[in-house]
């Protein structure tokens, strides 16, 4: 337990001195929840998003603040610790290398948890978002969404070996999964055929989730089938590829 | 007593036998030494030990623990220097070693530990910010945080500058006086010769020799040179009418004498009979290295047969 309270520690003093990891984790959503509403338009209802342009993009932003925690950061982060050695040096000590992957998750957790309070914040504070008002379909929605990711973040640490790849399959991934959630052309506008794919990739099927919440309360059945069936494939397969050398 | 047994090592990689038969033992507080050239089976033989590998075939025990079976209690009686893990970039020195420390019952003192690796002042400094020999040095306070009682270090001056390299034997010779005992690996002769207590050789996966570095040196009947400038006329034949002396040369001034056993004796009281000053007298000495290239060397003429 004290290894583990200090390695947890130490994990969050190097992601805070970690700019990158940091910046387009916590800084970048902010900021683009700031830009977005500043914009005249995105204040006004929109009859083709059915909403304003920043309630319809503050989950976007949400949704892609966890994808780029779970498709860089986590893959970075775990496939460097391999390629330097770290997680072999510490197979040589009592604690093992597992802890370290439990701290690194406790760490992108906490990230994720304080993004969405600074994206929701301000998103509220600034430009009249309503926060959830319900809590328990929001929370669903989030460690679904969350857990979804970060075991795909998980799967990749494991198949890849060299953080070069892990940047390159993370940009290759994220464009296209951002797209079916939304951020270049909002869902309502894509042709329907897409926007039924979208649905059922991990962020498409993310954002839904989170709008389902808003509007009733809860994520439909469907979504959470599709976000729980990504979870488990992944986590599965990545407790069975993941190599500590 | 004996504290690392390694029976029968085998460890094959694909179908590539890489370590095929090793038998040594460690004895509690010496510095056991494996020497041999690239690709030996060093690394691996080490790691085995050390649990890090599984083996093929043959049995390990340290302080009666089996690796594999036992590895959780290895871990508290073993530190490791690895010949190739680094730390996270952004992490201190001081970090390192307090997060080690806490994964220990009963660690070293880490900030008197840091001192004695001569990098307080590196306290406050990120690990990529450290040179080569500090880098090695952290590696081998986080190897003692746990207050092993063996350690295992695996080359841990390749890459250091002649000063580093003295510095850090000074070192393992601390590790040693505080009563750890020590598996070292590595291929430079000289720094085997000046710390190990005794010394195996391996060539392809297998012992070729196992001695005190002394005893080594001394099994290579490899001949010897003398090199001198004589003060006076010298006629050649004194010394080649010496039993010692196989061949003499000249070249300008300089004489070269070639031999066998203690020529250096020998020449020089035959000098002195005839009151003949010997200048720039040097006298190559069969070393380790020698002894090496001839160990493995006949390894090699043996499997020519
Ligand atoms: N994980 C591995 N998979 C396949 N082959 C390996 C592996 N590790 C080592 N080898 C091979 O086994 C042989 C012995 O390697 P080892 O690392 O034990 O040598 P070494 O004596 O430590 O060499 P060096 O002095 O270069 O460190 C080498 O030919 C190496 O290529
Ligand atoms: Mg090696």
């Amino acid at each position: 337990m004290r290894a583990l309270k200090r390695l947890t520690a130490v994990e969050f003093k190097l992601f805070l001195r970690d700019p990158a990891a940091f910046f387009w984790t916590l800084i970048f959503p902010v900021a683009l929840v700031v830009i977005i509403g500043s914009i005249p338009s995105s204040r006004k209802y929109s009859p083709e998003l059915g909403a304003r342009g920043i309630d319809y993009y503050t989950p976007v932003v949400l949704v892609m603040s966890f994808a780029l925690l779970a498709l860089f950061i986590t893959p970075g982060y775990l496939v460097g610790y391999r390629e330097k050695g770290i997680l072999r040096r510490l197979s040589t000590t009592p604690v093992g290398p597992a802890r370290v992957l439990i701290a690194q998750l406790v760490v992108q957790m906490t990230t994720a948890i304080v993004t969405t309070v600074l994206v929701l914040g301000t998103a509220g504070l600034l430009w009249g978002v309503k926060l959830p008002s319900n809590v328990g379909g929001f929370l669903l929605a989030f460690l679904l969404s969350v857990g979804t990711l970060l075991a795909i973040g998980l799967f990749l640490a494991s198949v890849l070996s060299t953080t070069k790849a892990a940047t390159s399959m993370g940009s290759a991934l994220f464009f296209p999964l951002m797209f079916f959630a939304g951020l270049y052309v909002p869902r309502e506008l894509m042709p329907a055929a897409v926007a039924t794919i979208g649905d059922v990739t991990p962020l498409g099927a993310s954002v839904l989730a989170f709008n389902d919440a808003a509007a009733s309360g809860s994520p439909s059945l469907t979504t959470l089938a599709v976000l729980a069936a990504y979870a488990v494939v992944f986590g599965v397969a990545a407790a069975r590829l993941f190599r500590w050398e | 007593m004996s504290v690392i047994v390694v029976s029968d090592l085998r460890k094959q990689y694909d179908q590539k036998v890489v370590v095929d038969g090793l038998s040594f033992t460690v004895e509690e507080g010496e510095i056991f030494g494996i020497l041999g050239p690239n690709g030996a089976g060093k690394t691996t033989t080490v790691e085995c030990v050390a649990g890090l590998r599984k083996p093929d075939g043959g049995s390990i025990s340290v302080y009666g623990l089996d690796p594999q079976r036992d590895a959780a209690k290895l871990h508290h009686i073993l530190g490791m220097q690895l010949q190739q893990s680094e730390m996270p970039d952004k992490l201190r020195v001081a970090e390192a070693m307090e997060l080690y420390a806490s994964f220990y019952d009963d660690p070293a003192d880490w900030r008197e530990l840091m001192t004695d690796v001569g990098l307080k002042d590196k306290a406050d400094s990120a690990f990529n910010k450290l040179s080569g020999g500090q880098k090695q040095r952290l590696s081998i306070a986080l190897a003692l945080v746990g207050s092993p009682k063996v350690a295992i270090l695996d080359e841990l001056t390749t890459g250091l500058d002649p000063a580093a390299r003295r510095d850090t034997w000074e070192l393992v010779e601390e590790v040693r006086d505080r009563g750890i005992t020590v598996l070292l690996v590595t291929h430079f002769m000289e720094e085997a010769e000046r710390l190990c207590d005794r010394l195996a050789i391996i060539d392809g996966g297998k012992i070729v020799a196992l001695d005190t570095p002394t005893g080594l040196v001394a099994h290579v009947d490899t001949e010897q040179k003398v090199r001198f400038r004589p003060a006076s006329a010298l006629d050649d034949t004194l010394l080649t009418a010496l039993p010692e002396v196989t061949s003499v040369e000249r070249h300008g001034r300089q004489v070269v004498v070639t031999g066998t056993g203690n020529l250096v004796h020998a020449v020089t009281s035959v000098l002195v009979q005839h009151q003949i000053i010997a200048m720039d007298l040097r006298a190559e000495q069969a070393s380790l290295d020698d002894a090496f290239i001839a160990l493995t060397g006949r390894r090699f003429d043996h499997s020519a047969q």
